[in-house]
C-alpha cells in the first residue's frame, strides 16, 4: 500500500516533469500587444496582428500538433494598461509569448514581467536599446531594430556628411531619450557637438515652439528623437516655418513607410532615414509584401514584417525543441542564425538584439515615384555588425566579461 | 547635453516668437471652446463629440480638395454647412429625446457618437493621417526680425479673432440672440411670445458642430487631417472651458487665448510639462473658483 503510494507520487512527478518540457495546456498561444487605436497605430496596429496571423498560416494553425493561436490587444501607450494586459494574459489566458509591443515605456514594462515569468517577449515595434542593455531578459528578442541601429545608421550619415552640430527635440519618455542619448554617442564619436535639446511630450500636436528653440540653437541639424504623428507633424511644421530654407536640416532619426505615406513625398523628399525592411528591396520582400497588402491595402511597414519573422522563428524554435519554455526556446533561437525574406544571415546575441543588416534610404522626390508606395531608394547597407555596435560595454548582466 | 535650462532665459525677441506661437494655439482653443460654451450654455449639453466635428471638418476640406478639386477658401464655407447639417441631424433624431435628463446623458451620448465616427475614420484612413497642403496665397511668411512668421498662422490668428468676436456679438448683442438666451432661462415663456425654441435649439446645434467644423478647416494645412486630430485637442478644450465657466461666451474667448500662452510660455521654461499645465491650472482654479473665471454661477 504504502510502497504503491510511493511508486504513485514518483510516476506522478516524472509524468508532470515530463510534461513541462512539452507544451503547456496543449496550445501555444500567442498575444500581439500594441497601440492600436492612437499615433503609432499605422506603425504596428492591426497590420502587426495580420502578419502574426500570415505566420502562423504557414505552420498550417499547428505546430508539434498542437493548435497555435493568437490573441491582441491595445495597450494605449500607457505602461499600467500594458503591464496589467500582460499579467492577465500569462496568469490566467496561458499566453506564451507576447510580440511587438512599441512605444518603449511599455515594452519596459512588459519585459520586466515576462523576464519574471519566464515567458518569451519578441519585440518588434519597440527601439529603446535599454531592452537589450541594463534591463535586457533572458527570455527576449529584439528583432527588428533598435535606437543604437537608428544612431549609427542616420546619426552616422548625417554627421559624416558634415552635419556637426546637433539640436534634438526628444519624445519625452524611454524611447526618446534612449534615442538622443545614442545618437549623441555616434554625434560625439565623429568630432561632432550637441548644441541642446528639448523634450516634448509625446503625442504633441504643435511643435512650433520647439522648433523655434532648435532655430535659436542655430545648430546645423535638428535631430527628430521622437517617432509616428510626432515625427509627421515636426516635419510638416519644420517646413511651415522655413528651417529647411534657413540652412538647418532636419534629421529623422525613426521615420517609417507609413509616415511618409502620410506626409506625402512633397513634404518629406530628401529625407534620409535607416530601415530594416523596404517593400521594395527584393523580390523575397515583394512576395511577401504582396500578400500583405492584399490583405491590408497598405504596404508593411517594418515592424509589422518584424513580427511575421519573429514569429516564425519562434514557431520553429518551438518545432526543434518540442518546448514551448521561455528560456528553452529563446535558447534555441539564439542558437539559430536567421535567414528570411527580410533578414540575411542575422544572428541573435546574447543580450537578445538580433544583429541584421540595416539599410540607409533616401526618401524620393514625386518626380521619381512611380505612384503610391513607391518612397525610397536605397543608398546604402550597413552590416549588422556595424550597425548594432555599441559605443562602450555591453550593460547587459547576461553577457560575461 | 541634456541641459534643458540652455532656454531658461531666453533673449527678449525669442521670448516674443514663442509668445506669438502661444497665441496662435490659442486660437485653435478659443474658436473650439466657443463652440462648446454656446452649446452648453444654451442646450444644457456637455458636447463630447466637438472634437469629432472639427476632425469632420477637417476631413470635409480633404474630401472636397482630393475628391472634388474644391480648394481651400471654398472649404472654409461649405465643410462647416456640410458639418452644421450633420449636426442638426444628430440633435433633431438622438439629442432631442434626452432634453431635460440628467447632463450625464449628454455626455455619454456625445461621447459615444464620439468614439463611433472616429472609429470609422480610423478604419477607413489609418492613424497617421493625410496631407493637406497650405494654400498657395498664404504660403512662405515674412520676417518680422525676432521670428519667422508663417503667412498662414498670421492669417489663423486674424480669422479666428473675427470668428469669436462675431459669435460673441451674435449672441450677446443681437435680438435673435436675446431670444436663445432667454429661452436658455425659461423656453416655456418664450415658447409662449411665438418663438419656436425646438427649432431654435437645433439650428443652434448645428451652429456649435459648424463652429468645430471651421476650426477644423483651419487647422487642416497646420497638423495632419487626421482621425485622431479631434480626441488630441479636444480634452484640452474642455479644460479651457471649464477655467474660462462654464457657458461663458466671453470666457471661453479669453481663457483660450490666455491658455494658449501659458501653455507657450511652459514650452520655454519647462517643456516636459506643456501637455499638464492646463490642467493644473484647470485644478487650481476649481479650488478657488469653482465656476471658473467667469461662470455665472458658483
Amino acid at each position: 500500500m504504502k510502497i504503491a503510494a510511493i511508486f504513485g507520487l514518483t510516476a506522478s512527478l516524472v509524468l508532470t516533469t515530463a510534461a513541462s518540457a512539452q507544451i503547456s495546456g496543449d496550445v501555444v498561444k500567442i498575444g500581439v500587444l500594441n497601440d492600436m487605436s492612437g499615433l503609432y497605430a499605422d506603425i504596428g496596429g492591426p497590420g502587426s496582428v495580420e502578419a502574426a496571423r500570415m505566420a502562423i498560416a504557414v505552420f498550417g494553425g499547428t505546430v508539434d500538433g498542437k493548435k497555435i493561436e493568437l490573441i491582441s490587444a491595445d495597450h494605449q501607450n500607457k505602461p499600467d494598461v500594458g503591464a496589467a494586459i500582460a499579467n492577465r494574459w500569462f496568469d490566467n489566458d496561458g499566453v506564451d509569448a507576447i510580440v511587438d509591443v512599441p512605444t518603449s515605456s511599455v515594452a519596459l514594462a512588459v519585459q520586466e514581467i515576462a523576464r519574471n515569468k519566464k515567458k518569451v517577449f519578441l519585440i518588434s515595434g519597440a527601439a529603446a536599446s535599454d531592452l537589450t542593455g541594463k534591463a535586457c531578459s533572458p527570455t527576449s528578442v529584439h528583432w527588428t531594430y533598435d535606437t543604437v541601429a537608428l544612431a549609427n545608421g542616420t546619426g552616422g550619415a548625417v554627421v559624416k556628411a558634415g552635419g556637426n552640430t546637433w539640436f534634438f527635440i526628444t519624445a519625452d519618455y524611454a524611447f526618446g531619450h534612449a534615442l538622443e542619448r545614442d545618437t549623441t554617442r555616434v554625434v560625439e564619436e565623429h568630432g561632432g557637438k550637441v548644441l541642446g535639446s528639448v523634450r516634448a511630450p509625446l503625442n504633441t500636436s504643435d511643435f512650433s515652439s520647439f522648433l523655434l528653440q532648435a532655430q535659436a540653437s542655430k545648430a546645423k541639424i535638428i535631430g527628430l528623437a521622437n517617432a509616428g504623428g510626432d515625427t509627421i507633424n515636426s516635419i510638416k511644421q519644420a517646413a511651415e516655418f522655413g528651417i529647411v530654407e534657413g540652412g538647418q536640416n532636419l534629421a529623422g532619426l525613426l521615420v517609417f513607410i507609413s509616415d511618409i505615406h502620410s506626409l506625402g513625398l512633397q513634404a518629406a523628399h530628401g529625407l534620409q532615414l535607416t530601415e530594416a525592411f523596404y517593400w521594395d528591396q527584393n523580390d523575397a520582400t515583394r512576395t511577401w509584401s504582396k500578400r500583405f497588402f492584399d490583405k491590408m491595402n497598405r504596404q508593411p511597414t517594418m515592424v509589422q514584417a518584424g513580427v511575421y519573422g519573429a514569429i516564425m522563428h519562434y514557431l520553429a524554435a518551438i518545432k526543434a525543441t518540442g518546448s514551448d519554455d521561455g528560456t528553452t526556446v529563446v535558447k534555441q533561437m539564439k542558437a539559430t542564425p536567421v535567414t528570411d525574406f527580410m533578414t540575411k544571415n542575422g544572428k541573435i546575441r546574447e543580450d537578445g538584439t538580433l544583429v541584421r543588416d540595416m539599410y540607409l534610404f533616401e526618401v524620393k522626390k514625386p518626380s521619381e515615384s512611380k505612384g503610391p508606395w513607391d518612397y525610397y531608394k536605397q543608398i546604402s547597407v550597413i552590416p549588422g555588425e556595424e550597425a548594432f555596435k555599441l559605443q562602450g560595454p555591453n550593460q547587459c548582466p547576461l553577457v560575461k566579461g | 547635453m541634456f541641459n534643458s535650462l540652455y532656454f531658461a532665459i531666453p533673449p527678449a525677441p525669442a521670448l516674443f516668437a514663442q509668445l506669438l506661437v502661444g497665441l496662435i494655439n490659442g486660437a485653435f482653443y478659443a474658436m473650439l471652446s466657443l463652440g462648446l460654451a454656446v452649446i452648453f450654455g444654451l442646450l444644457n449639453i456637455i458636447n463630447f463629440a466637438h472634437g469629432a466635428q472639427y476632425m469632420l471638418g477637417a476631413f470635409c476640406a480633404w474630401f472636397l480638395l482630393n475628391a472634388l478639386g474644391v480648394g481651400y477658401w471654398a472649404a472654409l464655407i461649405l465643410a462647416p454647412i456640410a458639418v452644421g447639417i450633420f449636426g442638426i441631424a444628430i440633435e433633431h433624431l438622438l439629442l432631442r429625446h434626452i432634453r431635460g435628463l440628467d447632463h450625464l446623458y449628454g455626455l455619454l451620448l456625445t461621447f459615444g457618437l464620439a468614439l463611433i465616427i472616429e472609429g470609422v475614420f480610423r478604419q477607413q484612413f489609418g492613424s497617421s493621417g493625410q496631407p493637406y497642403a497650405i494654400p498657395p496665397e498664404l504660403q512662405g511668411g515674412r520676417n518680422l526680425g525676432f521670428m519667422f512668421l508663417p503667412n498662414y498662422r498670421a492669417w489663423v490668428i486674424v480669422a479666428s479673432l473675427l470668428v469669436c468676436l462675431g459669435t460673441w456679438f451674435a449672441i450677446e448683442r443681437t435680438r435673435l440672440g436675446a431670444y436663445l438666451r432667454a429661452a436658455t432661462e425659461n423656453p416655456v415663456l418664450v415658447q409662449a411670445f411665438g418663438i419656436n425654441v425646438p427649432r431654435m435649439v437645433t439650428l443652434t446645434y448645428g451652429g456649435g458642430a459648424a463652429l468645430a467644423a471651421l476650426a477644423g478647416v483651419m487647422a487642416a494645412p497646420i497638423y495632419q487631417v487626421s482621425p485622431l486630430m479631434g480626441s488630441n485637442i479636444i480634452i484640452t478644450v474642455f479644460a479651457v472651458v471649464v477655467i474660462g465657466g462654464m457657458g461663458s461666451i466671453l470666457g471661453a474667448i479669453v481663457s483660450g487665448f490666455v491658455l494658449g500662452l501659458v501653455e507657450g510660455l511652459t514650452k520655454v521654461f519647462y517643456p516636459e510639462a506643456s501637455s499638464t499645465v492646463i490642467f493644473v491650472i484647470m485644478a487650481v482654479v476649481l479650488l478657488i473658483k469653482p465656476g471658473g473665471f467667469f461662470g455665472r454661477v458658483g
